[in-house]
């Protein structure tokens, strides 16, 4: 199972995609309440999405995106049924990616 | 590295050149992405280090620019926040929050049918101006809001 939550939904001639994306997203500059110590960095830093094969979106995130981040955009000239791909990999190597089909 | 990809961008014949490279599989979402992470930009601690580290220096204001984002964010741990860009050829969205810790937040490039619009939600560390810089054509505009933070989103 994918921790991303995708929606793809026609609007007008435009894809509506909207994604939400479990993760901490740790900028490394917060302290554990009970420790003091600082809290590692952790945060999705590369973002990418597919429509039909082709990368509409290539994104730099930094830790100052909020906590299970949410992603919005929208992708002209896209049809229903077209394949919907977003990935993302954060500072650790950790990666996630999902598909969808445009409805 | 970074300059690579937005050279290839900047040329006349970039976005071509991107999306034959997709078309191509080399940039293959969750494979490979197109540039490594732009570290001296996001690791800036001022918004003028941020700008340099992206190319963004100089920006002209423009009110091409909506920023849609909350007057006043009770919590700034999650304050949402939507840019769209009028301006034709739109090729780069990147959002910074002037008075957090590390400025710069988002750098998007976009291509191949994605309109020039991104919605997200971000930390605030304190009350600032959420600053869009856009970059179409060779040339870079930039517009800002401000948020009024009540609670800080930054912990630190």
């Amino acid at each position: 199972m994918s921790g991303i939550r995708i929606k793809a939904t026609m609007s007008g001639d435009s894809a509506v995609i909207k994604c939400l994306m479990q993760h901490p997203m740790e900028t490394g500059l917060r302290k554990d309440a009970k420790t003091g110590q600082l809290i590692p960095a952790h945060f999705i830093n590369h973002v990418t999405a597919a429509v039909a094969g082709k990368t509409v979106l290539d994104g730099q995130w930094a830790g100052g995106i909020a906590a299970n981040p949410f992603l919005e955009f929208r992708v002209k000239g896209a049809k229903v049924g077209d394949k919907v791909v977003v990935s993302w990999e954060d500072n650790k190597g950790g990666k996630d990616s999902v598909e969808a089909a445009v409805a | 590295m970074n300059h690579q990809r937005r050279q290839i961008l900047k040329g006349a014949g970039g976005v071509a050149m991107v999306a034959a490279a997709a078309s191509a599989g080399l940039l293959k979402p969750g494979a490979a992405f197109a540039a490594d992470w732009n570290k001296a930009a996001f690791e800036a601690k001022d918004v003028a280090g941020a700008l340099a580290g992206v190319g963004g220096a100089g920006a002209v204001d423009s009110d091409q620019i909506i920023i849609d984002a909350p007057a006043i964010a009770e919590n700034g741990s999650r304050v949402p926040v939507k840019v769209t860009s009028k301006i034709p050829g739109t090729e780069r969205i990147i959002l910074l929050s002037e008075k957090n810790a590390m400025p710069l937040l988002a750098d998007f490039a976009i291509m191949n049918g994605a309109e020039s619009y991104i919605s997200t939600a971000i930390k605030m560390g304190k009350t600032s101006n959420v600053r869009a810089i856009i970059m179409a054509g060779g040339k870079v505009y930039t517009a800002v809001k401000e948020v009024k933070v009540t609670i800080g989103g930054c912990g630190g």
